[in-house]
């Protein structure tokens, strides 16, 4: 039960550092002028509902098997995620806006957050996969 | 009528001639004739990006790629398809051309320079060209020194003076640059001849310039009047031409044309949006057949109004390229192409470079260099204490850096500490000149003047830190398009730009030697084209640093097809009419009819120009004019969640050809709705239906909107609660509802198309959300709010006189704007009407001469390896003739170290507008109250930055610099202002409105809207009167707008920037009520008096020349209000009264004192 947890947290783990590489590449495709902002909003946008739901996901399954370390690490991301979907302006085009991503820094502050994120990922992915060895050592 | 009605009569495509008539001449404009067969049609409309999507955007990373192939494809799908009929439109342009001179170019002009063969604009493919040049022993390379002894650069003895005012004319002895050409061009004499007929109404005619108008006569020359139609173009032979030649065509070749429309317009619409804008591989580096003739030909053409597209025509041939625009105007070059040239890239600005005799011009560099430091150590020393005595040493230092001198008293005097808790008089007794930046005389010449291109800071801080310390914004205020009345126009084969960041050549480059330049934004240097070193001015070889380029740093070149994605769409407009109940019942539509009638030959275009209406209520009604209809008919379409067009042929119909049937429409539509009983608005499918008929060409859209529309995509619910207009709390809503309208107005930004908003409404129609459409391309808003056409009669008025300003205006399709700094410096923020494409390029689909831009910048590098910083902004259109047009704007400002420089350089007006901005974009995306502390904290800052930074003084109270001693007065008017204010009642349209104004009004009109202008007028003197041409123009002071200013015996006149308040006091004057004002006495004044008569007194005489001269240099006509001293108007004059306090609001005199709290704290 408890390797299975782990098991399932880990694909999804690697699901959102896939998905965390995806936003750094598109972003920087923007910030290289590859890509116009608008593709490149419209492309990320899909996104970000399902990296909201992977991330709250792997929450409530720490939860549920009672990680509460683990389940405190990934609390505050979740939130976050959850906190800069919920608060987009009506008249927005979702989390990332091609009309503002050039002003006021955004598109800077969008790749920082991607990065931290990856960061968080690997570092989740880690965790998992050192508790999920010992889950199956200890079965 | 229910839907469908008349579709079917429009399905007789055996009559279809329109659709030749409007399409047929997107090809002919040119590039046809020579390039029969490069015009696959589907290119035309949009469809290379088929192949090429944006993931292979030119760039970096690609190397330079070759363009032939790209070429091929687009070009053979359609090969077959497109060249029999090719063959039968072969005739067309020469008939369409014909009576313009400038056809004979085209065809059989032969290379005049040795160089034709080269390519345009200096790309990378050139560098087998580029890679001759620097070893090839030329003269002037070996000998750089007698090289510039020789042809030495004499400031004329104008440009010796220090003039402290801004230069107007440079004498006779200045270097003139009338209309030159190339004496070998076959285009050259035609160009006499076409400028000549080509702005008859123009006071200053092409003629009259090569006897030398002086070029940098921005302010002081009346400007011309509204330019009337060329009549060369307008009525003239080709109206009588065109409709035979495409008769002819149209019987032979409808069919194939036919299919190609339609086929054109699927593809149109089977891609993503932005492809139209087909991004591609390349960049303008494409190797590209010259174009045109070789003729460089250089020459002053009034830019007013269409007056400009009239010059040239040598942009001849366009090879179906499709570029990217980012590339176009100039995307970065891909990093890995080999640099063509030994010197080094990188090269640290002003290093040692070994030609030491240089012209001093050419050294603006280290000469301020050494103007800053020394001054620096001044600073240091000596505190302000003792201001008086830096002044002599400041007069030796000037004495020996000659050609300075003035400029340090200036700063000393910008820099004078003002106790502004004592000194109540502020203001100057004329309206605030700009500062002046402290570069050489020379420089200050030929810089942008700051009605175009304005600084928050006219001294650039050297460092980031520095720039916080100083707690004020650094940004750029930019109104690119206005109306000029003097624009050197440049048709050049070869656009010298900058290899590596694609600057254009601009007077502020260095020539190492007259074989190379420096750029002064990346600072790499550049051969100079061998075309360049010919200077048509002198007739002379070897000049390149006296081109006209060189010379002007507003300029307009005629580019080549290297800068074009696809031939230069025709002017196309269509008019969106909202035709509800609400809509007949505020009457506007007959006013709109009757202006648009009046005007209709005066919409700027071309032959081409292509014109479609279209009115909805809850159902959308198209109109078929095509021609040889004996009159309008309306096709009904009610499928408002599935909008389709029913014919795609006959809605957009070529003026020239349909004006009949245009006018019988304009003439009947008024009275066909008003019988409606129609109350809903269906504005959203409108729109999708507008966009639709659009997108093919591009365009505008001018949208009339009376209510908040109701039905389909993009209906609305009003969100305003009548009794929160007045709270002092947060105002909600102020940003839009939906996305439907900002999605749309992406969607038109891509397909070039650009909405314009008439919004005449009485009731609340959430502006905040229908303002997107032309927020996000790059269109206007226009309110008129309680519209009605007996009830109002103010806004009536208003609207009229805006709409024809509207319709006649100067306008530019499928632009661009790029926004070039010097290395360090970056753009972080924009404001204004537009869609941001890329870290520095503005996409815009309209662009016209009534909006402005700003941006805010950051310094990420230091700039202390140079001693100036420069801007350039360049703005690629099509103008409404169809050419391809690029106007560069380059402005020149030091670079200082020192605070107490930083804010003798200060712009005060410049920085108030792009706080305006920031406020605005606070409130919309934080609160209201934030935006108002921050502005507070602004003036707070500021105060607390100069007083622990610069001044050494000790004294208690409000201490600022002289050249912001006005910062608070302003803030304290933005806070007052309908957008920002809080406490008065204000609708949420009317401050959504305001917020509108904020982000597009240019900086003076924004200034005399924040802050009105106040004059009295009944002591009218002749003490400093201007003298322009036979009449005398009063000058009289500037008030504070107080009322303890105005007094009950006299008379004052209010400038709000869009109205003029005549107050009239109880005790005024008889003879000036009987003089001016036509009235016995002021009791007989009628109350709603919106005119001044025109009467033979001279006192009239003097306060109608001043009213005239206060009119002439702004856009949109000002109504005038005669205000008499009662209660009920005093309300509307006494609101702009910003220094008093009102029930909310506080005066400037506690507004000082909650600053020095604050301060305290």
């Amino acid at each position: 039960m408890e390797a299975a947890v782990f098991i399932l947290s880990l694909v999804d783990c690697c699901a959102l550092i896939f998905l965390s590489v995806y936003f750094i590449i598109t972003l920087s495709d923007l910030e290289c002028d590859y890509i116009n902002a608008r593709a490149c909003c419209s492309k990320l946008n899909k996104w970000v509902i399902p990296e909201m739901v992977g991330q709250c996901l792997s929450t409530m399954l720490m939860l549920i098997s009672m990680h509460w370390f683990i389940f405190l690490l990934n609390l505050p991301v979740a939130a976050w995620d959850i906190y800069r979907y919920v608060k987009v302006p009506m008249g927005n085009m979702g989390v990332l806006d091609p009309t503002e991503i050039h002003n006021r820094g955004q598109l800077k502050s969008h790749m920082k957050e991607a990065m931290i994120k990856l960061g968080y990922h690997l570092l989740c992915f880690f965790i998992y996969l050192y508790s999920m060895i010992l889950a199956l050592i200890n079965d | 009528m229910s839907g469908f009605t008349n579709l079917n009569s429009s399905a007789g495509y055996s009559q279809n001639s329109t659709p030749n008539g409007g399409a047929a001449p997107h090809y002919q404009n040119g590039p046809v004739q020579t390039y029969p067969s490069m015009y696959p049609p589907a290119g035309y409309y949009g469809a290379p990006p088929q192949q090429q999507g944006y993931s292979t955007i030119p760039g970096h990373a690609a190397p330079a790629p070759n363009k032939a192939p790209v070429t091929n494809n687009a070009h053979s799908a359609n090969y077959y398809h497109n060249n029999h009929q090719q063959q039968q439109q072969n005739h067309l342009p020469q008939h369409h051309v014909a009576p313009s001179p400038y056809s004979a170019p085209l065809s059989s002009a032969p290379p005049s320079q040795p160089y034709a063969a080269l390519p345009s604009a200096a790309p990378p493919p050139t560098n087998a060209h580029y890679n001759q040049q620097p070893f090839q022993p030329h003269p002037p390379y070996a000998t750089p020194g007698s090289y510039y002894g020789q042809q030495s650069y004499h400031p004329s003895p104008a440009q010796q003076h220090p003039s402290l005012v801004p230069v107007t004319a440079s004498g006779p002895g200045a270097p003139l640059y009338p209309i030159v050409s190339y004496p070998s061009a076959p285009g050259s004499s035609q160009y006499g001849t076409l400028s000549s007929s080509q702005s008859t109404s123009t006071p200053v005619g092409i003629p009259t310039q090569m006897v030398g108008a002086p070029l940098h006569q921005y302010s002081a020359a009346p400007p011309p009047s509204t330019t009337a139609v060329h009549p060369g173009y307008g009525v003239g032979p080709p109206g009588q031409m065109a409709p035979t030649v495409v008769n002819g065509q149209g019987s032979t070749a409808h069919n194939a044309v036919h299919q190609r429309y339609t086929q054109s317009h699927q593809a149109s619409l089977s891609y993503d949006s932005y492809s139209g804008v087909p991004q591609s591989s390349g960049g303008a580096d494409t190797d590209q057949p010259p174009s045109g003739t070789p003729s460089t030909s250089v020459h002053s053409s009034p830019g007013h109004h269409q007056g400009g597209d009239t010059s040239s025509s040598t942009t001849g041939s366009a090879s179906p390229v499709p570029n990217s625009y980012d590339s176009l105007e100039g995307g970065s070059y891909p990093d890995s192409m080999p640099p063509s040239n030994d010197m080094t890239n990188q090269a640290p600005p002003y290093g040692s470079y070994g030609y030491p005799s240089m012209q001093s011009a050419y050294q603006q560099g280290p000469t301020s260099h050494t103007d800053a430091s020394p001054s620096h150590d001044l600073y240091g020393q000596s505190s302000y204490q003792q201001y008086s005595q830096p002044f002599p040493n400041l007069f030796q230092l000037s004495a020996a850096l000659g050609g300075l001198s003035g400029v340090p008293e200036l700063e000393v005097e910008a820099l004078r500490p003002v106790n502004l808790l004592q000194e109540r008089n502020l203001l100057p007794p004329r309206p605030l000149e700009p500062p002046e930046p402290n570069v050489s005389s020379d420089l200050k010449k030929v810089n942008c003047s700051p009605q175009t291109f304005r600084c928050t800071l006219t001294s650039i801080p050297q460092t980031q830190a520095l720039l916080n310390k100083a707690r004020l914004p650094l940004g750029l205020l930019l109104h690119p398009f206005r109306d000029l009345q003097q624009l050197p126009v440049i048709t050049s084969n070869t656009i010298v730009r900058c290899r590596s960041c694609r600057t254009y050549i601009n007077p502020f480059v260095t020539f190492l030697d007259q074989r190379r330049w420096k750029c002064n934004l990346c600072y790499r240097v550049n051969d100079v084209p061998d075309e360049f070193m010919y200077n048509p001015v002198t007739r002379s070889y070897g000049e390149p640093h006296k081109r006209p380029e060189v010379q002007n740093s507003t300029v307009e070149f005629i580019a080549s097809s290297d800068y074009m994605l696809r031939p230069p769409q025709p002017a196309v407009y269509l008019f969106v009419l909202d035709v509800s109940h609400n809509a007949v019942e505020a009457g506007y539509l007959k006013y709109f009819c009757e202006s648009l009638l009046e005007n209709l030959t005066k919409l700027p275009g071309d032959m081409r120009t292509r014109v479609g209406f279209l009115t909805f209520d809850s159902t959308i009604h198209f109109y078929n004019l095509q021609e040889g209809l004996s009159q309008p008919q309306m096709l009904v379409v009610s499928d408002i969640d599935d909008v389709f067009i029913p014919s795609h042929d006959s809605l957009m119909v070529n003026l020239k050809e349909s004006k009949e049937l245009v006018k019988d429409l304009l003439t009947s539509l008024p009275e066909m709705f008003s019988q409606t009983r129609e109350t809903h608005s269906a504005l959203g499918p409108a729109l999708q239906a507008a966009y639709k008929l659009m997108s093919p060409t591009g365009g505008r859209i001018t949208v009339f909107q009376t209510q908040l529309p109701t039905l389909g995509a993009g209906a609305l619910q009003s969100r305003e609660d009548p009794n929160q207009r007045s709270s002092a709390k947060g105002v909600q809503h102020l940003g839009p509802a939906t996305d439907f309208y900002k999605k749309l107005a992406l969607d038109c930004s891509g397909q070039q198309i650009g909405v314009d908003l008439f919004l005449l409404s009485s009731q609340y129609a959430d502006l905040a959300s229908l303002a997107c459409m032309s927020k996000y391309s790059a269109g206007s808003v226009f309110y008129y709010p309680s519209f009605h056409y007996i009830h109002n009669p103010a806004q009536l008025e208003k609207f009229q006189k805006d709409l024809e300003r509207y319709l006649t205006r100067k306008i530019g399709f499928e632009a661009v704007m790029r926004i070039r700094c010097t290395k360090g410096l970056s753009i972080h923020t924009f404001h204004g009407n537009f869609f941001v494409r890329s870290t520095d390029l503005l996409s815009l689909a309209n662009v016209n001469p009534d909006s402005a831009f700003a941006v805010q910048m950051s310094i990420e590098d230091s700039l202390a390896d140079s001693s100036l910083a420069c801007f350039q902004a360049a703005l690629l259109y099509t103008s409404s003739r169809g050419k391809r047009r690029i106007r560069v704007h380059t402005l020149c400002l030091p670079v200082v170290n020192q605070l107490s420089d930083v804010y003798a350089g200060a712009d005060v007006q410049a920085i108030t507008c792009l706080l305006a901005n920031m406020a605005i974009d606070r409130s919309v995306s934080s609160s209201l109250s934030d935006a108002r502390d921050a502005l507070v904290n602004a003036v707070v800052d500021l105060v607390s930055a100069y007083k622990s930074n610069v001044s050494n003084l000790q004294q208690s109270g409000l201490v600022v610099p002289t050249s912001m001693r006005l910062f608070p007065l302003y803030i304290l008017a933005l806070l007052k202002q309908k957008a920002l204010r809080t406490g008065t009642s204000t609708r949420l349209d009317e401050r959504v409105f305001a917020m509108c104004e904020f982000k597009t009004q240019p900086l003076q009109q924004l200034m005399r809207m924040v802050h009105p202008d106040l004059y009295r007028l009944d002591n009218l003197s002749d003490q400093g009167a201007l003298h322009l041409n036979d009449t005398v123009v009063p000058q009289p002071h500037l008030l504070h707008l107080s009322a303890e200013r105005l007094s009950r015996d006299g008379a004052f006149l209010m400038d709000c920037g869009n109205v003029f308040y005549l107050w009239i006091g109880k005790c005024c004057n008889e003879m000036f009520i009987r003089d001016v004002l036509g009235c016995p006495n002021y009791a007989s004044i009628p109350p709603n008096m919106s005119h001044i008569p025109e009467l033979e007194t001279p006192l009239s005489e003097r306060v109608r020349a001043f009213l005239d001269w206060l009119q002439d240099n702004r856009a949109f006509s000002c109504t005038i209000h005669v205000v008499k001293d009662d209660a009920s108007a005093k309300a509307t004059l006494f609101q702009h009264l910003v220094e008093d306090q009102s029930e909310v609001a506080s005066s400037y005199r506690d507004f000082l004192q909650h600053i020095q709290q604050q301060m305290s704290k």
